[in-house]
């Protein structure tokens, strides 16, 4: 099983850019960087592969050569953009996660139990009737931005579509004769519906949490683009790309170096999910 | 000359799959005004060559050698264009599921005036009465009606009698019928068996019949080529290949197929009852906004009784509410009225928790081998999930399933492998294990045996009946085959529209049936002229 999914190109390419990125995200302070929240009034709107100074916390001044430029405020872009990378990735993970549990959850309860069906569902249609992006700036909004608020409030719009998958295979593996035997059999029917029928959505819902993931990345860095994600001290790609935007005219480094990691990002989860798709579930890749 | 001649056929398999060529150098010839029956068990290419012939054959599976002369001219290696003129006007096929060979959203009507569209020069005029022409030929009552109708809007016999109509529209010189009433009840199919020698005679359309059935070879077939694993292993006239086969694996085959004449079991007196139903009904109703509700009524004032030891059969229809009356009884589905007892215990109105410990006594076998394991579990896991839920220990319910796998002829090791390594046969048998893993004190077999091969049934049912004499238990036999019927009942409950219409035993009701509608199921009953099983 493992070893046709190795098999396939697309995943491949999407699992090894993604180890890639994680690999990034971990070794951040060995990568030549500097701590990103360090600035420079000296070294303001350097191009790339500039060198400059910049000043510790302690005071000291250094020469540091600036990868990929650095901001307005004398910030070294390259490293806020691998620090970035570790936001990026956490949020999509621990969205996709979140997503994913609660969607499982309320998905095998209203594919499972009748009562519980209409009044969910209705309840889903309800949250799936506002844009995405609204929940999640009024949920922010109302918090106070951090990863936590963040995650959770890309999460919540998520969680309908989860559910639906997650009845949509309930409903047709409930009908299964071994879901039957097992009724016969005496099983409770909490066993039933993690023993007998959740393993057998494990497929469909790998590739449902990829696309979440990416989904989720792309929805954080347009949170802090709109400035309403996490606060500026925290850098993500998104906020790095919504200070440039200012200058983007005359220093478009800032916005392009973090707009890349974004989009190498969003497309290898996308892709890993294509190829998961491809290899576990073979019916949905023909549909699609 | 021939209508079809195929010379040393040899079709490859992709690499990877049990054997190396899914057919190996298959010669057989089909004669104008000839029925060919092609028979063989599930596996052994008998649709393979259906496509090979056809020129719809996957890449996956490369056509290596041989020769396929359609009324002499050779299609073997043959453009597509070429094909694509000579198939629905040289040569048509017939699928076994008319509901998924129909396009849905075309009419009957339409789909047929499409093969003459593409493949004939006539006006719209001309295709108008040419296609009204045929449905009349095909026996189909109201020709307009159907015409206009779309696919779902007709049975299932009348949906194989429009594809019947758009295969010989054209007047073919072959005929291929894939298994075309494989799907269909035995009354649709002896209609359309009638149908298809009908206009087979009258049209001189020479017919390449496949199946597994070999009633159905008896009731249609001049000749009959026997396949086993991609190689023909026996052809001949129908008489000789049935009354007297060469081949051992055709002697098996007809010796595993069941005889229509009851075993004649004599039933002891005085065992205790261990089911009985009292007007059990089931009821479904389809809830409207507005206007009053529908309902269909699945099963009616069902009375059974089923002692120890004996065996009493369900047979009937499909829609004729027998699989109905086993879900009631295993409580998969709430009874909307009646009794079901169980050693005397009213269960029918039990809830959940009450139903739980009388569980253990009722336990069913389904019918698709393919889909009644859970494909995630071991079949150690399955067959103790049920000791372990009423508290046996987990050693003790091992120890317990390694003993039933030998009882259903299994190896032990079988325990830690999953069921995607078993094939059908040994799947049901691993099915019927996790039924007895419960001890229970009724078996119901749901169409057990229906989707299995002709030898592996028969070896089913040999357990089955050792096992129900070993084990002194009650069976419920629930099928539509009334072979099979004949063979393991001792006593026979033929239901009909959700009624039983005739109960008694198994003698009585097959030699002497007393309803209309038992007496029509079994004329309609594929080679009754034959005496199967009894090499």
């Amino acid at each position: 099983m493992l070893d046709r999914v190795f098999r396939n190109l697309s995943v491949r390419i999407g699992a090894s850019v993604i180890a890639l990125m994680v690999l990034v995200a971990i070794a951040a302070p060995w990568l030549g960087t500097v701590d990103p929240s360090l600035f420079d009034a000296g070294s303001r709107d350097l191009l790339p592969g500039k060198v400059g100074e910049i000043t510790t916390l302690e005071g000291e001044t250094l020469k540091h050569t600036f990868l990929m430029g650095s901001d307005s405020f004398g910030r070294d872009i390259y490293s806020r953009v691998i620090y970035g990378t570790r936001v990026s990735l956490a949020v999509g993970i621990a969205t996709a996660l979140l997503a994913l549990a609660a969607g499982i959850v309320c998905g095998l309860g209203a594919g499972y139990l009748r009562w519980l069906d209409g009044i969910l569902m209705r309840f889903m249609d309800g949250v799936m009737a506002i844009p995405a992006i609204l929940i999640a700036i009024a949920l922010v909004a109302l918090w106070r931005g951090s990863i936590v608020t963040v995650v959770v409030a890309i999460a919540i719009p998520e969680i309908p579509r989860v559910t639906r998958l997650v009845r949509s295979l309930v409903l047709t593996i409930r009908e299964e004769p071994y879901v039957e035997a097992a009724i016969a059999l005496g099983t409770p029917t909490r066993k039933i519906l993690f023993g007998h029928i959740l393993p057998n959505c494990v497929a469909p819902l790998l590739v449902q949490g990829t696309f979440t993931c990416a989904f989720a990345i792309l929805v954080e860095a347009i949170l802090s683009f709109l400035g309403v994600g996490l606060p500026p001290d925290i850098p993500t790609w998104g906020n790095i790309m919504a200070e440039g935007r200012a200058q983007f005219v005359s220093y478009p480094h800032n916005v392009f170096f973090p707009g890349i990691f974004l989009a190498v990002t969003v497309l290898a989860v996308n892709i890993l999910g294509d190829g998961l798709r491809d290899t576990l579930d073979p019916k949905m890749a023909k549909r699609v | 000359m021939n209508a079809l001649d195929v010379d040393g056929l040899t079709i490859g398999l992709p690499s990877g799959a049990d054997r190396t060529e899914a057919v190996r150098r298959v010669s057989f010839s089909v004669a104008r005004s000839e029925i060919l029956c092609l028979v063989g068990e599930s596996g052994s290419g008998k649709s393979v060559i259906a496509q090979g012939i056809m020129g719809l054959l996957p890449k996956t599976l490369p056509l290596n050698g041989g020769s396929i002369r359609l009324n002499g001219e050779e299609l073997v290696g043959m453009s597509e264009a070429g094909y694509r003129l000579r198939r629905a006007r040289r040569m048509s096929m017939v699928f076994q599921e008319p509901m998924t060979a129909l396009n849905p959203v075309m009419t009957c009507g339409e789909q047929i005036d499409e093969v003459l569209r593409f493949h004939s020069d006539l006006s719209l005029n001309q295709r108008k009465t040419r296609t009204l022409d045929i449905v009349r030929e095909v026996a189909l009552p109201e020709p307009e009606r159907i015409v206009a109708s779309y696919p779902h809007q007709l049975s299932g016999g009348q949906r194989q009698r429009i594809m019947i109509a758009m295969a010989l529209v054209l007047e073919p010189a072959l005929l291929i019928a894939d298994e075309p009433t494989t799907a269909l009840d035995v009354t649709t199919q002896a209609q359309i068996l009638k149908l298809i020698l009908e206009l087979q005679k009258r049209h001189g359309t020479g017919v390449l019949f496949i199946t597994h059935d070999f009633g159905v070879v008896a009731e249609i077939a001049h000749r009959v080529a026997v396949l086993r694993v991609g190689e023909l292993v026996e052809l001949g006239a129908r008489d000789e290949v049935l009354k007297a086969p060469r081949h051992e694996y055709t002697k098996m085959l007809i010796a595993s197929v069941p005889t229509l004449k009851p075993h004649g079991r004599a039933v002891p007196p005085g065992a205790p009852v261990v089911l009985e139903t009292r007007g059990l009904a089931k009821t479904y109703a389809a809830h409207r906004w507005f206007g009053p509700s529908r309902k269909v009524r699945a099963a009616e004032d069902v009375n059974l009784e089923l002692r120890r030891g004996q065996t009493l059969g369900i047979v009937g229809e499909s829609g004729s509410g027998k699989s109905t009356v086993a879900r009631c009884i295993v409580r998969l589905i709430d009874p909307s009225a009646g009794e079901i007892r169980i050693d005397g215990a009213d269960i029918a109105g039990l809830g959940a928790a009450a139903l739980r410990p009388l569980r253990r006594k009722v336990q069913i076998v389904f019918q698709d081998p393919f889909r009644s394991l859970n494909p995630r579990r071991t079949v150690g896991e399955a067959i103790i999930e049920g000791p372990l839920n009423y508290g046996l220990a987990r050693a003790e319910a091992l120890e317990r399933a390694r003993r039933l796998l030998e009882l259903v002829r299994m190896e032990p090791s079988a325990l830690a492998r999953f069921p995607h390594q078993f094939s059908g046969g040994q799947r049901q048998r691993i099915c019927i294990a996790r039924a007895l893993a419960m001890e229970p004190e009724l078996l119901i077999a749901d169409e057990a045996v229906s989707a299995l091969d002709v030898s592996v049934q028969a070896q089913v049912l040999l357990l089955l009946e050792e096992i129900r004499t070993r084990l002194n238990l009650a069976m419920l036999f629930i099928t539509h085959d009334l072979r099979v019927a004949a063979q393991v009942c001792d006593q026979v409950a033929v239901m009909s529209g959700g009624r039983v219409v005739e109960y008694g035993p198994a003698e009585e009701v097959f030699l002497r049936p007393r309803h209309e509608y038992t007496r029509a199921l079994f004329d309609a009953a594929p080679g009754r002229g034959f005496a199967f099983g009894s090499t």
